[in-house]
């Protein structure tokens, strides 16, 4: 948690509420970009950077969601970025924006992420693309994102006697989390009776263990240090770690969007799997540990995917996910709440929006402003997710 | 006249005479590494550099890592039969490769009877059929 003269802060954070509206993503974006500003105080022109996460799903304005949002907020010159890392690419925004500052090129940088979701389960993008992985899980083997979080799923049942009321209790969690947060877009408590009447989708998982898609925006102002004391903002929340980083070969973990994981013949170990890596680079950039952690936030995809992630992010050890569960640690007014926001169960996923959201919820817990959700003392918060095709995102915020 | 089997995709597997399938993938001749879907031509191993694959046959035998079923049609370009058909997911751990992968479970195979660490093997179904032929493709079922 040292003082370092390249230090970036959390000047605003902004989010529009997330739903299933239908509406233009940028609506949606600049939405949370001006609620963002106006938390910082800053006027749109006069950020220095924009960075985008982009949306697949939105035709071409989705590609190229920077110059879109910039457009929508009123063209101001700035140079922008527009990033795609499927579930990372919030924090590949942030990161960017980071680093424009970092590198002396920005005082003040905006990152927004803004979806617009179909229904229904995720496909792959039109045509026929054999060549294309996540073309050809859905057709030669209807693999479904459920069924890769199934599989996860049951691997922990096999692996360490997880049962299906370890997954509901995650949800009866997290959807008691977010009862309050005006944000989320289900704000209803379910108990273990509802969750075990709701269908199975892929065994083990109901379609209450898995997170919705979902339309929202999410935005973040960062700012040097020196900017920020200039502007006698005092006690800022810092962004002690990002990490982004890609697996390291042989990726032995089964990933979306792939058929098969890499062989591990001829190639050492990693010293670590890919999912404990992500959180790993974070906690060494901040100098902070896991035993540090106020609150986290990590990317409930379904249920039991928030157990995975207590051990990859080092709050427990592997198979002890349940246990740390059900001793409370991480409900709110325990030792570490996962989720105060209440967690993807709460908000359904927004892809570019989610990672940003996630921070936006970490610096509200920092600065004690999360009302009826707050962590008490919060000073350490971590977030994590992973998107397909190999992205991993983590930011460690302190203050 | 039966219709023609073909597979659902070119060059990721074939079928035996005997109904069993055989995985099409790429071996690096220089470290050992296989690929499946062969996808590219040279090894990706950082540590190899080998620049070309061999053209191999996995393993048709592997260890149960994981399993599921999907309940729900998923959405194109899956070739959902209608009605929808639910079926299985098996992730299998192929011993030699050391490598898991995916396939759909045998029709008829029971997921409540399967267990982590099962012998399974590999064998080639009808994925779906037109007019003029039938598709097919690989599927694990229990050894």
């Amino acid at each position: 948690m040292s003082e370092r003269s390249d230090q970036v802060v959390v000047l605003g954070v902004g989010m529009h509420p997330w739903g299933k509206w239908g509406k233009p993503f940028a609506e949606y974006g600049a939405f949370a970009g001006r609620a963002a500003l106006a938390d910082a105080g800053v006027e749109w022109t006069d950020v220095d950077y924009l960075a985008a996460g982009n949306t697949m799903r939105n035709g071409y304005p989705g590609y190229v969601a920077g110059s879109t949002l910039a457009q929508a907020l009123g063209w101001s010159g700035i140079p922008v970025s527009s990033s795609y890392a499927a579930c990372a690419s919030g924090v590949v925004a942030i990161e960017a924006a980071r680093a424009r500052i970092q590198s002396g090129r920005a005082e003040v940088a905006l990152a927004i992420g803004a979806d617009t979701a179909p229904k229904g389960f995720f496909g792959p993008l039109p045509g026929e693309r054999p060549e294309d992985p996540d073309w050809l899980r859905f057709h030669v083997l209807g693999a479904t994102n459920p069924t890769y979080f199934a599989l996860y799923a049951r691997r922990r049942m096999e692996l360490y006697g997880a049962t299906e009321k370890d997954f509901a209790a995650v949800k009866v969690k997290n959807s008691r989390h977010g009862l309050s947060n005006e944000n989320a877009r289900y704000r209803k408590q379910f108990t273990a009776d509802e969750i075990a009447e709701s269908p199975i989708v892929a065994d083990p998982l109901r379609l209450v263990d898995i997170c919705a898609t979902s339309d929202g925006a999410a935005a973040v102002v960062l700012a040097s240090a020196d900017y920020a004391a200039s502007r006698g903002t005092k006690d800022a929340v810092r962004i002690a770690g990002i990490s982004t980083v890609t697996p390291a070969y042989p990726n032995t973990a089964l990933d979306l969007p792939d058929i098969a994981t890499d062989s591990a013949v001829g190639a050492p170990p990693t010293e670590r799997s890919f999912r404990d890596s992500i959180a790993h680079a974070a906690y060494e950039e901040a100098g902070v540990g896991p035993g540090d952690l106020s609150c986290a936030e990590v990317y409930d995809l379904s249920t039991a995917l928030e157990l995975d992630w207590y051990e990859n992010i080092g709050l427990c050890a592997p198979g002890e996910a349940e246990a740390l569960l059900h001793s409370g640690a991480t409900t709110l007014g325990g030792r570490v709440p996962v989720n105060p926001s209440g967690g993807l169960a709460c908000f359904g996923e927004a892809i570019p929006a989610q990672a940003i959201a996630q921070v936006c919820e970490l610096t509200w817990q920092l600065r004690g402003q999360a009302g009826e959700r707050q962590v008490e003392g919060a000073n350490v918060g971590l977030s994590i997710n992973q998107g397909l095709f190999g992205h991993g995102s983590c930011v460690i915020a302190t203050r | 006249m039966a219709k023609p089997r073909l597979p659902v995709v070119e060059g990721l597997f074939r079928e035996e005479s005997d109904g069993s399938a055989r995985l099409l993938g790429g071996r690096c001749p220089v470290c050992g590494a296989s690929f499946f879907p062969k996808q590219y031509s040279f090894c990706r191993n950082p540590r190899c550099g080998g620049t070309a694959l061999d053209d191999v046959e996995l393993s048709t035998r592997g260890a149960l890592w994981s399993f599921t079923d999907n309940r729900y049609a998923p959405p194109p370009p899956y070739p959902a039969r209608d009605p929808f058909e639910p079926y299985g997911v098996a992730a299998v751990e192929l011993v030699d490769e050391q490598m898991i992968v995916l396939g759909q479970l045998a029709r008829g195979t029971d997921v409540g009877s399967l267990s982590a660490g099962a012998e399974m093997t590999l064998v080639v179904e009808p994925l779906y059929e037109t007019v003029d032929e039938v598709r097919t493709v690989w599927k694990w079922r229990p050894a």
